[in-house]
């Protein structure tokens, strides 16, 4: 069937199986043919191509809870179990997910292979460093338990190995307590970059911290955005609430995106928060996951598809290199509906983690093939400002990209090569990062 | 409540026992494979079942059905059965099945006969109780004779008529019969089609069928739009008809 990320863009043509339990997958696994790229996909919310391969297996029905230790704060659970069902058993119970991302909509195996981060990188680290331990499943079909403690090699190997190393069929994480499902947050306008910048140092001791950036605007306004900070309130109840969405029913012409739209929607979203600035509560759903309001929001940006580019820049070079960045976006025309600004705290083991110290933006485009050329540009902006960029979001990057600014990437493929020496599991970005076999499948993009 | 599914492994089943696990229900779950029983169990208990209690067995042994029944009495310690859920069924190869009978007398039994079977023995106590509801999943294919699924959907209307007798059959007695129709519903089995837009999830299904069984609905099509879809492929003449493959 013809699959594709978040972003929609690639398509591939794919042979996807679901296996119902564990023993399905690791009998299925050593079944194939050597020269075959395979790769674990859970909710689909890479953005890339990260998740495509000819052959994919998804983990969508290894979606069991194992156990919840609400008195240890642990949870156990399969694979495919998606955050939103982690959230709706546990927040009941006082009990929250330690990171969360922009949507509740990813699956756990998803979560710990990209080891994705949330709006409290720079308090609490990446998900991963939350999971105690993961079960994977080998090539060979075997069952090997990975830990800090056991394994641990393969443990720092798979989390962000961005399920090159084998499929990740459960895994326990360490959960965080709450007494409120409610948010107290508090949205701080910001002129310009320089003052963006400066509001995201000074909140840095907030629990949750993140600015919208409006890429559109230019000159002295240049990264003029809304800082929205937030913390667990101590106040309210613990109810879970069923959040309501609407759904985008089928793909709007990408036109509707467009410069003026953009610049409409940049300009009363900034008003608003601009006036509406000042403390609040918010139920967590809202505070966290806005754009989950909007089911199949990707297909707002046309039949073509969209690309996220999100980069990270160590802390001596991020102004200069933000403001080069935007400024080349900004003169390109090429505005980006959503710009997410946040900060980083330190990098942790895994060898191709994404998060780093530093600032890390996120900027997103709808395709058009001259796009390619623009980011190529900025790849080069943000490997000069010492940065690099996120594998989960990426489709494009090239090899020496990838390579110059992920140098755990040598230590990483002598891991793989050892638990997958055939070279099974491979997606279209590994192929071209050059950490997996040859080129493989037809790519209709 | 206490609640007993047969083929509680399916999707669909798997899905629906979610729902009632999270309104701390007591399940008792029988299945072919115990491996997969006792993984459902633990995942059950954590959403907040009050019980779970497994029983392993295939339903083409028809002689263990019975015991099957009764283990499930005995895990509920004699209290009254509210509702029995059965959902068990395998998609056979039409071709295959057409061209060898010994597979299609399988299939036959797996979709339809096993299920009276299971009936019969789940009458009894239910009518001594006096009270409660037999669920029952059949399918869509059920309502015509399509050529890509026929034998699949003769087994399946064979129930879903039963059902219909049955039904009046229990009224004096106080049971209440839902015969529950999906549609197109994603599972491990159909992870290699390609989805189009009438496809759904279990777990978009099992939300209506729990509504289904709670307000003792008779025939429920899951999603709701296929009594529409099943109500149009039902009223184009045979004529026309027997010149589709749909």
């Amino acid at each position: 069937m013809l699959l594709t990320g978040w972003g929609r863009y690639p398509t591939v043509t794919s042979q996807v199986t679901a296996p119902g339990n564990v023993d399905a997958l690791t009998k299925q696994l050593p079944a194939y043919p050597s020269g075959t790229c395979l790769i674990p996909r859970g909710a689909g919310r890479s953005y890339g191509d990260s998740a495509l391969a000819e052959q994919v297996v998804s983990s969508r029905f290894l979606d069991n809870f194992i156990a919840l230790d609400a008195d240890n704060l642990r949870i156990s659970c399969g694979a495919g179990v998606t955050l939103a069902e982690v959230l709706r058993l546990c927040v009941p119970q006082g009990l929250f997910p330690p990171v969360l991302p922009g949507t509740k909509h990813i699956s756990m195996g998803g979560a710990i292979a990209a080891d994705i981060h949330g709006k409290n990188h720079h308090v609490d680290g990446t998900f991963c460093d939350h999971v105690e331990s993961i079960s994977l499943a080998l090539a060979s079909g075997e069952l090997v338990h990975c830990s800090r403690s056991e394994n641990s090699e393969l443990f720092h190997a798979t989390c962000g190995g961005m399920g090159l190393t084998g499929v990740i069929v459960e895994a326990r994480l360490k959960l965080a307590k709450v007494s409120s499902v409610s948010i107290n947050t508090e949205s701080i306008a910001a002129a310009n970059l320089k003052e963006s910048l400066t509001l995201l140092n000074e909140h840095n001791e907030k629990k949750y911290v993140v600015a919208w950036v409006d890429c559109l605007a230019r000159g002295a306004a240049l990264g003029r955005g809304i800082i929205h900070c937030g913390d667990h309130s101590d106040a309210g109840e613990l109810r879970h609430r069923e959040s309501s969405s609407i759904g985008v029913p089928f793909t709007t012409p990408g036109l509707l995106l467009n410069r003026v739209t953009m610049a409409t929607f940049n300009n009363l979203y900034f008003n608003r928060h601009s006036w509406a600035k000042g403390a609040r509560q918010q139920y967590y759903d809202k505070f966290f996951f806005p754009l989950d309001s909007i089911r199949n929001w990707n297909r707002l940006y046309g039949s073509r598809g969209f690309l996220q580019y999100q980069f990270v820049l160590p802390d001596e070079s991020a102004e200069s290199g933000l403001t080069e960045i935007l400024g080349a976006v900004s003169s390109a025309g090429k505005g980006s509906f959503l710009a997410v600004l946040k900060r980083f705290g330190a990098a942790n083991e895994n060898l191709l983690s994404f998060p780093r110290a530093g600032l890390t933006l996120t900027l997103d485009f709808k395709f058009e093939p001259s796009l390619l050329s623009l980011l190529d540009e900025l790849d080069a902006m943000v490997l000069a400002h010492g940065g690099r960029l996120y594998l989960a979001k990426d489709a494009r990057m090239s090899e020496a990209v990838f390579k110059q600014s992920y140098p755990n990437w040598e230590a990483f493929k002598a891991i793989k090569d050892r638990v997958d020496p055939d070279g099974l599991f491979a997606s279209m970005q590994s192929n071209r990062l050059g950490l997996s076999g040859a080129d493989m499948g037809s790519s209709t993009a | 409540m206490n609640i007993l599914i047969i083929g509680a492994n399916s999707a669909i089943a798997n899905a629906v026992a979610r729902r009632y696990a999270a309104r701390h229900c007591s399940l008792f779950l029988v299945a072919r494979n115990e491996k997969r029983l006792q993984t459902q169990r633990q995942d059950l208990e954590v959403r907040g079942a009050k019980r779970v209690g497994i029983h392993v067995l295939n339903v083409l042994e028809h002689d263990k059905h019975a015991e099957a029944i009764k283990a499930g009495h005995a895990f509920f310690d004699g209290a009254d059965i509210d509702i029995a859920l059965i959902s068990h069924g395998s998609l056979p190869d039409q071709d295959a099945a057409e061209a060898d009978f010994e597979l299609a007398k399988r299939e036959i039994d797996v979709n339809g006969l096993s299920v009276i079977s299971l009936l019969s023995h789940l009458i009894p106590p239910f009518k001594a109780q006096g009270r409660g509801i037999l669920a029952v999943v059949t399918s869509v294919a059920g309502d015509r004779g399509r050529q890509p699924n026929f034998i699949y959907g003769a087994a399946k209307s064979l129930v879903s008529t039963y059902l219909q007798g049955l039904r009046g059959k229990l009224l004096p007695h106080g049971i209440h019969v839902v015969d529950i129709r999906p549609g197109l519903v994603d599972s491990p089995m159909t992870a290699q089609f390609e989805k189009g837009a009438l496809w759904s999830t279990p777990e978009l299904v099992a939300a209506p069928i729990e509504k289904a069984i709670d307000g003792k609905r008779h025939t429920v099509y899951v999603p709701g739009y296929w009594r529409i879809i099943m109500g149009i492929v039902c009223s184009i003449p045979e004529v026309v008809f027997k010149r589709l493959k749909l």
